[in-house]
Order: C-alpha cells, then sequence, then structure tokens
C-alpha cells in the first residue's frame, strides 16, 4: 500500500524525466507510449490503493507514506511525504483517469506536432505534479505540487511557442495565479509561525484546538488561503486568465484547464475545511464569490464565439458552483461535482477539440455547423456531455452532482434564498450557452467540411468519458431519490456532512423548478440558435454582447488600474534614478575641474594678488581672533 | 643717539613692504616686478633689524645678511631669466608671457 | 596547514599561469583547472576526514605576521565557510571551463586574475583576523578590476571605474572602522589585536559601537549590494566577460552577505539589532526596486544583473531577521543564487558569442534552433523567480518564513517580490527563446562542453532543490553559533511556540504586536 501511494506520483514524474532528458531520441511512438503509459501505470496504482483503502474502511482512514526529509531548519521540518485519505483518493483517481484517457486521445491528436515528446513531457510533469499536491501530507509539499502545476500549465499554454499572443497568455495564467500563491504561502507562514509544523492533519488538530470560531488569525489566514485557491480555479477577481489560457492544445485544456488543475483551489479549501469552518466570514465570502463567479461566467459564456472560450467561461461557472457549495458547507457535493465535471469537461473540451481540428483550427462557432451529419459519433460524445453540464434531469450524472449544490445553497444552515436565486440563474445560463454551443455548431447547414475523421484512439476515450458523463452520477442520489450514498459516505471519511436547516419547502420542489429551467433553457437555445436565427441576431451583434464577450470587462478594468501603471513605471525609469547619484557626482568633480582650473589664468599678478589677499585674510583672522 | 620709537620704524617698514607689493601688482614690466620684490625684501629685512635692536641680539643683523645673499642669488637668477624672457618673447610685459598655464583654458 | 595551501595553491597557480601563457593558450587553462581542482579535492579530502559539528571551527591556523600591531595569519574554517568556499572552488573551475573558447588575448594574464580573485575570495571566506580580512577583501578587487577593464564589453572602461571606486572606497571606510575597533578594544583590554575571536564580545557605547558598524556594514553593503549603493553592480555585471560576471554574481556578492553573518552581527549584537528594522527595509526595497529595473531592461546580462540586486535583497532580509530560520535561508540563498544566476550569466555569454548581442528584442524563438539551450535557460528563469523543487526555493521559503517570524510587515512585502520575479524571469524565456525568430540566425546549439557545463549546474539546482539537507547541516552549527549569544535572540521576538499554549487568543495579539513592532 505505501509503495504504491509513493509510486502514483513519482512515475509520471520518471515518465517526465525520460521525456525530458532523451525525448529527442524517442520516435513518436515510443514517446507516445511512455507518456500515456506513466500515467496508465498510475491509473492502476491508483486504482489498488482505492481498493486496498476501501478494504481497510472504517478501520483506517488514512495512510501516509514518507520518502525523505525535504526541509529541515532550526524549529521548521517538511518531508517528501504523501498520504492517502478518500479526499485524495477521490482526486487521484479523477486525475490518473481522466488524464490516461486525455493522454491517449493526445497520441493521436498531437500527431502532427513537431513539439510530441516535449508535450508528452509537460503533461507527465502536470500528473505528477497534481498528485504530489492531492498527496502531499503537509501542507509545503501541497505548494510544492501547486507550483508544479502552475509551471506546467504555463508551459502547455504556451506550447505553441512561435505565437506571441500565446506566450503572452501563458505567462498572464503564471502570473495571475502567482499572485494568488503569495497570498496563499503568507497563510501558511501564518500557520506554521503560529503551530510550528506544516503537516496537514496536526495542522487541522491544532487550528481546531487554538482558534475559537471567528478568530481573526483565523479568518486572515482562510482569506489568505482562499485568495490562493480564487488564483488557481479561476474565480472572482482573478479569473481572466483562464478564457486566454485556451491557446494551448485542446487537450491540455481539457486535462489541465477544466478536469484537475483549476480544481485544485477546491481541494484546497476541502483539505484546510477545518480551518474555515472556523471563519465563517471567509466562508459566506467564497458562497459569495461562487454565485458571482457563476453568474458573470454564465453571461460571459454567452458572449464567445470561440468554442473554446466558451468552454473555459462554462469552466470558471462550474467552478463557481463548487465553490458555492464548499461555502455552504456541502463539502462532499463540492467534490461530487468537481469529479463528474471532471468528466464531462475533459469530454466537451476532447469532443470540441476533434471539431477544431478536423476544421483546421477553426475556433468560430458560427462559421461551423451541421456537425451531426459529418461526424456523428462526435456529436452523440458531445451531446453526451452538454447535457450532463446542463444537468438534464435524471438521465445525466450532471444532474445528481449539480442538484444537490441547488438544494443546498438554500437549505443548508448558512445558504439563503438569494444564492439559490444566484445557483438557479446559473443552471439556465448554463443551459443556454450549451445549447447554442449544440446547436449552432452541430445543427444547421455544414459551413467547413471536416479534413478527415478521427480515428480509435481519439474517439475511444470520447466515448468512455461519454459513458461517465452520464451514469456517474448514479452512485450518489439524491435524498428525495432515497437512501444511495456511495460517494458521500466515502468522502464523509474526511469531510464533515452538510447541516441542513428546516425550511420548509420539499427538496423535489426544487427538483422539479431546476428541471424546468432546464428545458426552458434548451428551448430558448432551440428558438433562438436553430428555428428562428434572427432572434438572436440583434444580440449576436449588440453592445451587452460585446461587452459579454470581454469577461465583464476585467481585463480592461486590470490594464488600467494595475498593468499600464505598472509597465509607465518600468518605462519611466529604466536607466535608474539611483544612477543620477553616479551621474551627478561624476559632473560635480568636472565642474570643480573647470571652475578650479579658471584661477590658473598664468598671470602673475592674479597669483600674487591671491597670495596677499589669502595673507591678509589670515592675519586679520589672527588678529581679530 | 637719536632714538625712534619702535613703532615708527615697524610702520616705516610696513609702508616700504606695501610700497614693494603695490608695485608688484600694479607694474606690467618684470624689472619693476623685480625690483618691487627687492623692496619688500628689503622691507623684512628691515623688520629683523628693528626687533634685533630692540631685543639687544645680533640675531636680526644675522638674518638680514641672510637676505641680503638670498636677494642678490635671487637677483642674479632672476636678471638671467628676465633676458632669455627678453630674448625669447622681445617683451618684459608679465601678461604676455603666459605659457605656463594650462593649454586647455 | 592546509588552509593557508589552499590559497598558496592558487597564488602559485595564477603565477604559474602568468609565465606559461606566453608559451601558448593552453597551458594556462590547463594549469587553472588544475590548481583549483586540486583545492577543491584537498578540500574535500581534509574536511570530510575532521569530524565535529559542535559549532567549533573546523580547522584553525593561526600563525604570526607582523606581532608588534597583533596581526597574525589566523585562518579558520567551520560549516559556514566550508559552503562558501566549495562554493567558490566549484564555480571557480567552471568560470576557467566557460572562458575556455571566449577569452583568446592575453590568456596567461587573464587566469592569472582569475586565479587571483578566486585566491582573495577563499581568504575572505578564511580570514579570522581582521587585518587578513582587509588585505584578502583588496586583493579581490584590482584583478576584477582588470578582468573587467581589459575583457569587457563595448563600455567596459567607465564599468571598471565604476567598480573600482565603489568598491574600494567603501572597502576604506571598513578598514577605518576595523582600526576603530582594534583601537577600542585596546583602551579597554590593553592588547591590541585584529583577531576576530578576541574581538568578539567587546563592550562599547551604543553610538560608538553603531557608528563602527556602519563603516562595516559600508563595505558589505555595497558589496552585496543594497539599493542606493548598486549601481556599480548592473554595469560591471553587464560589461564582465562571462566568467567576470559569474565570478561577480556568484560569488564576489556572497562576501558582503558572508561579511555580514561572520563580523556585523556577532561583532556589533546590539547595534545590529537596532540597525534591523532599516536593513530589512533596505532588503524590501532592494527585492521590489530590483526587480521592476529588472523587468524594464532589454540588456539581457543587465537584467540579470537586476536580478541580483532584487535576489540579494533577500539575503540582507534575512540576515536581518536573526533568527535560525532566515539563516539557513541566506546560506541557501547564497548557494541558489550562485548557481542560478551564475547558470544565467552563463547562458547570456553563450548566446553573445553565437549572435554577438544582448539585446533581447533582436533575440526571440530561439528555441526551435537551440532546445537544449531553450531548456536551461528556462529551469535557470524558473529557478530565479523561486519555483518549488529548486534550489531558489528553499532559500526563499527559509528567508521569508524567518522573516516573518521576525517582522510581518516585511515579510509580507517581501512577498510581493515573488510576484515580480515570475514577470521578470518570464520575461527572459518569452523574449528569448519563444515569438517569432527577429533573424534568420543559423546558431549552433550548446556544444559538449558547455552541455556539461550547464548539466552540472541544472543537476546542482535540482539536487539542492530536493535535498538542501547536506547544506543545512553543514551551515547549521555555525549559524546556531553565530546567533546563540545575539540579543535580538535573547530579548526574544514574538515566538509563538513558548507561549502557543496560553489560549486561542494569545497568538492573535502576537500577530498585532508584530505588525506594530515596525
Amino acid at each position: 500500500m505505501e509503495t504504491c501511494i509513493a509510486l502514483i506520483p513519482l512515475i509520471p514524474l520518471l515518465g517526465f524525466l525520460i521525456l525530458a532528458v532523451a525525448g529527442g531520441k524517442f520516435d513518436r511512438k515510443t514517446a507516445g507510449y511512455i507518456g500515456a503509459g506513466s500515467v496508465g501505470i498510475s491509473l492502476v496504482l491508483a486504482l489498488i490503493a482505492g481498493a486496498l483503502f476501501l478494504r481497510s474502511l472504517p478501520g483506517v482512514s488514512s495512510y501516509s507514506v514518507s520518502l525523505w526529509e525535504w526541509i529541515s531548519a532550526g524549529e521548521l521540518r517538511a518531508d517528501m511525504s504523501f498520504s492517502l485519505d478518500s479526499l485524495s483518493l477521490v482526486f487521484c483517481i479523477v486525475i490518473t483517469f481522466v488524464g490516461f484517457l486525455i493522454h491517449v486521445y493526445s497520441i493521436e491528436f498531437m500527431s502532427g506536432d513537431e513539439g510530441f515528446s516535449r508535450f508528452f513531457a509537460y503533461m507527465n510533469l502536470f500528473v505528477g505534479s497534481m498528485l504530489i499536491l492531492v498527496l502531499a501530507d503537509n501542507i509545503l509539499l501541497l505548494y510544492f505540487g501547486w507550483e508544479g502545476v502552475g509551471l506546467c500549465s504555463y508551459l502547455l499554454i504556451g506550447f505553441w511557442y512561435k505565437e506571441p499572443e500565446n506566450g503572452y497568455a501563458a505567462r498572464k495564467a503564471f502570473i495571475v495565479t502567482r499572485i494568488g500563491d503569495t497570498a496563499m504561502i503568507i497563510g501558511i507562514f501564518i500557520l506554521f509561525v503560529n503551530f510550528r509544523t506544516f503537516h496537514l492533519d496536526e495542522l487541522m488538530l491544532q487550528v481546531n484546538d487554538k482558534w475559537s470560531v471567528g478568530s481573526p488569525l483565523a479568518v486572515i489566514t482562510a482569506a489568505l488561503l482562499l485568495f490562493g485557491a480564487l488564483g488557481k480555479s479561476a474565480q472572482l477577481p482573478l479569473q481572466t486568465w483562464l478564457p486566454d489560457a485556451m491557446a494551448g492544445p485542446s487537450p491540455v485544456s481539457a486535462l489541465i484547464h477544466a478536469a484537475t488543475m483549476v480544481t485544485a483551489g477546491v481541494y484546497l479549501i476541502a483539505r484546510c475545511h477545518v480551518l474555515f469552518n472556523l471563519a465563517p466570514v471567509v466562508m459566506t465570502a467564497i458562497a459569495i464569490i461562487g454565485a458571482l463567479t457563476l453568474l458573470i461566467a454564465g453571461f460571459s459564456a454567452l458572449g464567445q464565439h470561440d468554442l473554446k472560450r466558451i468552454l473555459a467561461y462554462s469552466t470558471i461557472s462550474q467552478i463557481g458552483y463548487m465553490f458555492l457549495a464548499l461555502g455552504v458547507g456541502a463539502w462532499s457535493a463540492a467534490i461530487f461535482h468537481f469529479m463528474i465535471h471532471a468528466f464531462f469537461k475533459a469530454l466537451l473540451f476532447l469532443a470540441g477539440g476533434v471539431v477544431i481540428l478536423v476544421l483546421k483550427e477553426e475556433h468560430d462557432i458560427f462559421r461551423m455547423g451541421g456537425m451531426k451529419k459529418e461526424m456523428p459519433l462526435i456529436f452523440f460524445t458531445f451531446l453526451a456531455g452538454s447535457a450532463s453540464l446542463s444537468a438534464l434531469p435524471l438521465v445525466t450524472a450532471g444532474f445528481y452532482s449539480k442538484d444537490p449544490i441547488l438544494w443546498y445553497s438554500f437549505s443548508s444552515v448558512t445558504g439563503n434564498f438569494w444564492l439559490w436565486i444566484a445557483a438557479f440563474t446559473g443552471a439556465f445560463l448554463t443551459t443556454l450557452y450549451t445549447f447554442r454551443l449544440v446547436f449552432v455548431v452541430f445543427f444547421g447547414e455544414t459551413k467547413l467540411k471536416p479534413s478527415f475523421q478521427p480515428g480509435k484512439l481519439m474517439t475511444v476515450p470520447l466515448a468512455i468519458l461519454a459513458f461517465f458523463s452520464i451514469v456517474a452520477g448514479f452512485i450518489e442520489l439524491p435524498e428525495s431519490f432515497g437512501r444511495f450514498h456511495l460517494f458521500s459516505s466515502l468522502a464523509e471519511n474526511t469531510l464533515p456532512a452538510v447541516t441542513v436547516r428546516e425550511t420548509g419547502y420539499p427538496e423535489t420542489l426544487f427538483q422539479l423548478l431546476s428541471a424546468l429551467i432546464v428545458f426552458a433553457g434548451i428551448y430558448l437555445a432551440y428558438l433562438a440558435y436553430y428555428k428562428k436565427p434572427s432572434m438572436s441576431e440583434s444580440f449576436e451583434h449588440g453592445r451587452i454582447h460585446r461587452f459579454f464577450e470581454s469577461g465583464f470587462g476585467f481585463d480592461r478594468l486590470y490594464d488600467v488600474l494595475l498593468v499600464n501603471p505598472l509597465v509607465w513605471l518600468s518605462a519611466i525609469n529604466r536607466n535608474d534614478i539611483f544612477d543620477w547619484l553616479n551621474i551627478g557626482l561624476a559632473r560635480l568633480t568636472v565642474l570643480g575641474n573647470r571652475l578650479f582650473s579658471l584661477t590658473q589664468n598664468g598671470k602673475l599678478r592674479w597669483y600674487v594678488m591671491s597670495f596677499t589677499i589669502g595673507i591678509v585674510l589670515i592675519l586679520t583672522y589672527m588678529i581679530l581672533r | 643717539m637719536l632714538t625712534v620709537p619702535i613703532e615708527t620704524m615697524l610702520i616705516f617698514a610696513g609702508l616700504l613692504f606695501l610700497i614693494g607689493l603695490v608695485g608688484l601688482l600694479t607694474r606690467r614690466n618684470l624689472i619693476f616686478m623685480l625690483m618691487s620684490i627687492e623692496i619688500m625684501f628689503n622691507s623684512a629685512g628691515l623688520v629683523f633689524i628693528i626687533a634685533g635692536r630692540h631685543w639687544k641680539q645680533a640675531d636680526g643683523q644675522v638674518m638680514f645678511i641672510f637676505i641680503l645673499a638670498v636677494a642678490a642669488v635671487e637677483v642674479a637668477i632672476g636678471l638671467a631669466l628676465l633676458l632669455q624672457v627678453y630674448h625669447h618673447y622681445k617683451t618684459l610685459d608679465a601678461d604676455s608671457v603666459g605659457k605656463l598655464k594650462d593649454n586647455n583654458q | 596547514m592546509i588552509l593557508a595551501y589552499l590559497i598558496l595553491i592558487l597564488l602559485a597557480g595564477s603565477l604559474l599561469a602568468l609565465l606559461t601563457g606566453r608559451k601558448g593558450n593552453l597551458w594556462p587553462r590547463v594549469i587553472s583547472v588544475a590548481a583549483v581542482s586540486l583545492d577543491l579535492v584537498l578540500l574535500i579530502i581534509f574536511s570530510s576526514s575532521v569530524s565535529g559539528t559542535d559549532g567549533k571551527w573546523l580547522m584553525d591556523l593561526q600563525l604570526e605576521w607582523i606581532p608588534r600591531f597583533g596581526i597574525s595569519l589566523h585562518l579558520a574554517l567551520d560549516g559556514l565557510s566550508l559552503v562558501m568556499v566549495l562554493l567558490t572552488l566549484f564555480l571557480g573551475i567552471i568560470s576557467v571551463v566557460i572562458s575556455w573558447k571566449e577569452i583568446n588575448s592575453r590568456v596567461g594574464f587573464f587566469h592569472f586574475n582569475l586565479l587571483l580573485i578566486l585566491a582573495g575570495i577563499i581568504g575572505v571566506f578564511l580570514s579570522l583576523d581582521l587585518f587578513l580580512f582587509y588585505f584578502f577583501w583588496e586583493m579581490m578587487l584590482v584583478p576584477m578590476y582588470f578582468m573587467i577593464g581589459i575583457w569587457g564589453h563595448e563600455n567596459r572602461t567607465a564599468a571598471s571605474y565604476k567598480f573600482f571606486l565603489y568598491t574600494q572606497a567603501s572597502g576604506l571606510l571598513m578598514f577605518i572602522a576595523i582600526l576603530a575597533l582594534v583601537f577600542v578594544h585596546e583602551s579597554t583590554s590593553g592588547t591590541l589585536t585584529f583577531d576576530y575571536v578576541q574581538l568578539l564580545g567587546l563592550e562599547m557605547p551604543a553610538a560608538k559601537e553603531l557608528l563602527i558598524m556602519s563603516g562595516f556594514l559600508a563595505a558589505f553593503l555595497v558589496k552585496l549590494p543594497v539599493v542606493p549603493l548598486h549601481n556599480w553592480l548592473p554595469d560591471a555585471h553587464s560589461q564582465a566577460p562571462t566568467a567576470g560576471s559569474v565570478i561577480l554574481a556568484a560569488l564576489l556578492l556572497k562576501t558582503g552577505a558572508y561579511g555580514l553573518i561572520r563580523f556585523v552581527v556577532p561583532l556589533f549584537p546590539s547595534a545590529s539589532a537596532a540597525f534591523a528594522p532599516v536593513g530589512m527595509g533596505l532588503g524590501v526595497i532592494g527585492i521590489l526596486y530590483g526587480a521592476k529595473l529588472a523587468f524594464a531592461q532589454t540588456d539581457l546580462k543587465r537584467l540579470v544583473a537586476y536580478t541580483s540586486v532584487s535576489h540579494m535583497g533577500f539575503v540582507i532580509l534575512g540576515v536581518f531577521a536573526f533568527n535560525v530560520i532566515a539563516y539557513q535561508g541566506v546560506v541557501m540563498q547564497m548557494i541558489a543564487h550562485a548557481i542560478s544566476t551564475g547558470a544565467l550569466f552563463i547562458l547570456a555569454g553563450q548566446l553573445y558569442e553565437r549572435i554577438h548581442t544582448r539585446d533581447m528584442d533582436q533575440m526571440g524563438g530561439l528555441w526551435e534552433k537551440t532546445p537544449v539551450m531553450g531548456a536551461i535557460g528556462m529551469i535557470f528563469s524558473l529557478a530565479s523567480l523561486g519555483l518549488p523543487g529548486l534550489a531558489n526555493f528553499v532559500a526563499e521559503l527559509l528567508t521569508l518564513l524567518g522573516t516573518f517570524k521576525a517582522s510581518v510587515l516585511m515579510a509580507s512585502l517581501a512577498c510581493l517580490g515573488l510576484v515580480a520575479a515570475t514577470i521578470y524571469s518570464l520575461r527572459i524565456v518569452q523574449k528569448v527563446f519563444f515569438g517569432k525568430m527577429n533573424h534568420e540566425w543559423e546558431i549552433a546549439d550548446l556544444n559538449l562542453r558547455e552541455k556539461i557545463v550547464s548539466a552540472v549546474l541544472v543537476v546542482l539546482v535540482v539536487a539542492l532543490g530536493l535535498f538542501p539537507r547536506p547544506v543545512l547541516n553543514l551551515a547549521g552549527p555555525a549559524i546556531i553559533k553565530t546567533l546563540d549569544s545575539h540579543p535580538a535572540q535573547l530579548t526574544g521576538l514574538p515566538d509563538s511556540g513558548k507561549s502557543a499554549g496560553n489560549g486561542k487568543t494569545a497568538s492573535f495579539n502576537q500577530l498585532s504586536g508584530m505588525f506594530k513592532k515596525h
């Protein structure tokens, strides 16, 4: 078991090492096998570890393994050690499973690219870092993985490095998330200074022990950690990097910017739930931020023409749902939505990636159309993903994961009506933008012919993901459907259960409402984008649309407020004002030289005169003294 | 013996020195400047003698003999230089013989 | 005796290199590598044979020199200086190897200077006699001046003057302070001595202590450098030949940091404690200002030079935090910065050899032609921004954490430096390796010699990032000894561990107390 846990992150890292050092020497096939294989092995190991873990429940709720002492200085000590509990197990399996499918898909997707082995090296590094993040048993190691995935995100967004815009998007992603990370590391410092340990379990124990609910220190620390999570999970106000991050290859968007890395913030908050529970203000903030983000991102998604940007905003919006769930204390609902989201969003990105690939890098959905006839398999998988994303009632996994969030946003002790309204409106928006996408891309007349049909390596992962997007929800049924809670009973080994207040309304009513809103959304999309395109005409070219397209103008705002002043400041002080000290000193010397050499005029009588004056002055001084 | 108060003598020596100094400052001819310097020398020598007489010591006279010697040497070298300058520049104007000053000014 | 041999071998090597320089260019190079390697081997053999990590000197050598004035040849080695000397010798070999092809004129004299600088640096790290220390301190300067002035780039003369004037003037201030310290000691104890060990623990009035300390600070802070006194550095670094830049950034700057830890803090405990808020403030200013200027540069070497200013800010920040964690961070930072910045200068040198420019606006898209160079550049840019897993992260983490214990405000401000570092480091990669090619350069990737050099540095920076313990363990006892008797340690900065059990509110009071403190 222990070896298993240690090897889960190390094998992808080994794959990275091999590909990075000797990547150029392999042919494409070998490089692909190494890349996908290492993640595959990791998946198998994670499954084995999961099986062993489940068997040992409820006796042992976590395993840990220490590899070596990483840093020790003074009273500080941090080890390279991993631990597996039900929370990290869920993340591990999702990461390796989705990761493996995406790696397999990439073998075909990237086959024409010159940086093939570089791509797989980065991807392996990503999977390894992400696994370190979720398996870390101390918060410093978590930070290690946290930065590692940020790096991979940077490397992969800028994978096609020849386009300067890609480099810009990559740097933006890294820098924006780094701002959050910096807040987070300060939070880590506070934890260490107070408790003298980095070990997560121990920290949480001590936090619970020594800090009272609402104590300022707990609030500050939780807020700082939250800020880190906001950066990584692209939530308000640090969400601006994610839409631009779509500059990377589609599998990257699927793996990093949809399924796994962006949910690291959710993981962090869930992992430190003890601390966050002590800071009710921060919890409320999380819920509000989640609600706002899901609305803003939902509206922004409506305004996009680029297929991947729609999905990107959708990701932001869905993570907003997870934050909302975390904020109202529905921990396991958030994690459940993470899992289901990973399946259907990876699916959507991969299927969308196929569409973009066969249409020769066409991103604008309004130049696509009729893809249903051209590529039926892609259509059906995409449809499965879309249905799951819009939480089509009963038949999709998305319903089972999103519905509890809607319900708890109202019925949890910290939930309220307004949060529910936001989530409810968000659900409508989700359906609307999702089916706008579906109708525009797959229905209507064919505008561009696909240049080829995808092969097995791409379609099989799609089919598998589509299957999971539909059925994975059945492991966790809403309360109103009967007592079947495979997932939450697993998650609640680590996470506390949600506390529900007495609302006076039945859950079924809310389910009915959300079902209705989904159908309303689909119908509206059908009308506006298929039946009567004239309806959407004015919207698609209007001012509101442009506002939505710019993501509510956050980029402009930050440019004006932060970026431009900094760049200006750097530009005017390129030559370092302190250098004037030296230049001034040098000038002063030259000036002195000029001044004094004026007295050396070669006129004898001048010299005598200056003697005389000098002597007179000295004598005067001596006499008058 | 005629006794002149020491103040009078010192004032006389000071006047003599001033005459030399003013001559040195106002004259441009090197010969006159040299003569002015001689006057100043002698005024200084005079002060030595006055002081020697006042303190009833011979040191003052000894110093004056030194000064005479120095002045003689100085005049000899000065005149030799003057001749050379005149030879070279065909003038004894001190201001036009400014070759020693910095060239870059 | 081994300590004296370390320096003598280098001196002998430098003379030999000068003499054989006329016979051919190969001789000085081989002699230099041999001399430095011999030193390294000797040091490794002897340092592994002495045990004793209890904080005492591992090796101690005292010979008479000018007994009348209490001046002796006192060399000693403890964990801290051992780490620094190892670093010096290692980078010494690297510097010789990287100048193998770059330096082709007056090769003998070049290596003469190079070995002389190394000897001076090692002397600085080993001397325990203040006069001897000053002697070595000055010994580093002149050869460095020649190195910049003779083999430098287009604007070398001005740069070398600037370097020399700054360091010389500040060095003289230190010399005055040394004399003052010695005479104060003589007037209280009656013995005239320059010996560090005897001068330790000297009691003097606060004002006098501060004044004398400021003389030492002048020399060390200029060398480090801190922000208003940093102007010599960008010029010197960008104009020096590659080996010169490497030695300047990786070693010469560290003598300043070493001086702070070895001399300023133990000799002037209360004055340094009083100076701490100012020192930390200077550190924060250095971090942020250096980063800001680094971002604005287009000259690659100048950019890296300003990153040094920024990184050295962490050093001064940590030094004035006065706790073990911060000091371990400072030691790590010295090593990590030496490796990563050295590597970036080497990279800049390699690029210059190929495309004859340091202007980043002319570069771009080089990854396509030189993927290995690109990967190396990427790794060291990442090191420079403090990515976990690389040595710089350990350094910055420890420094910041230690500082955080001493001053929450300063540490939080310094954390902004992490964001700034990200901005400028990524700019290097973007400008040089990514984007489109501006010129159709046909340039070769690294050759074997360059690959080996880079690979060694990469392995080192990763190894120290994952297994920093050897360094931490070596330097640990020396650090603890330095801090043991320090007043900042005794009077106690807010130390939450002691009172953690006092209840839930106690820790917050401490935090707010820390905010008020500065």
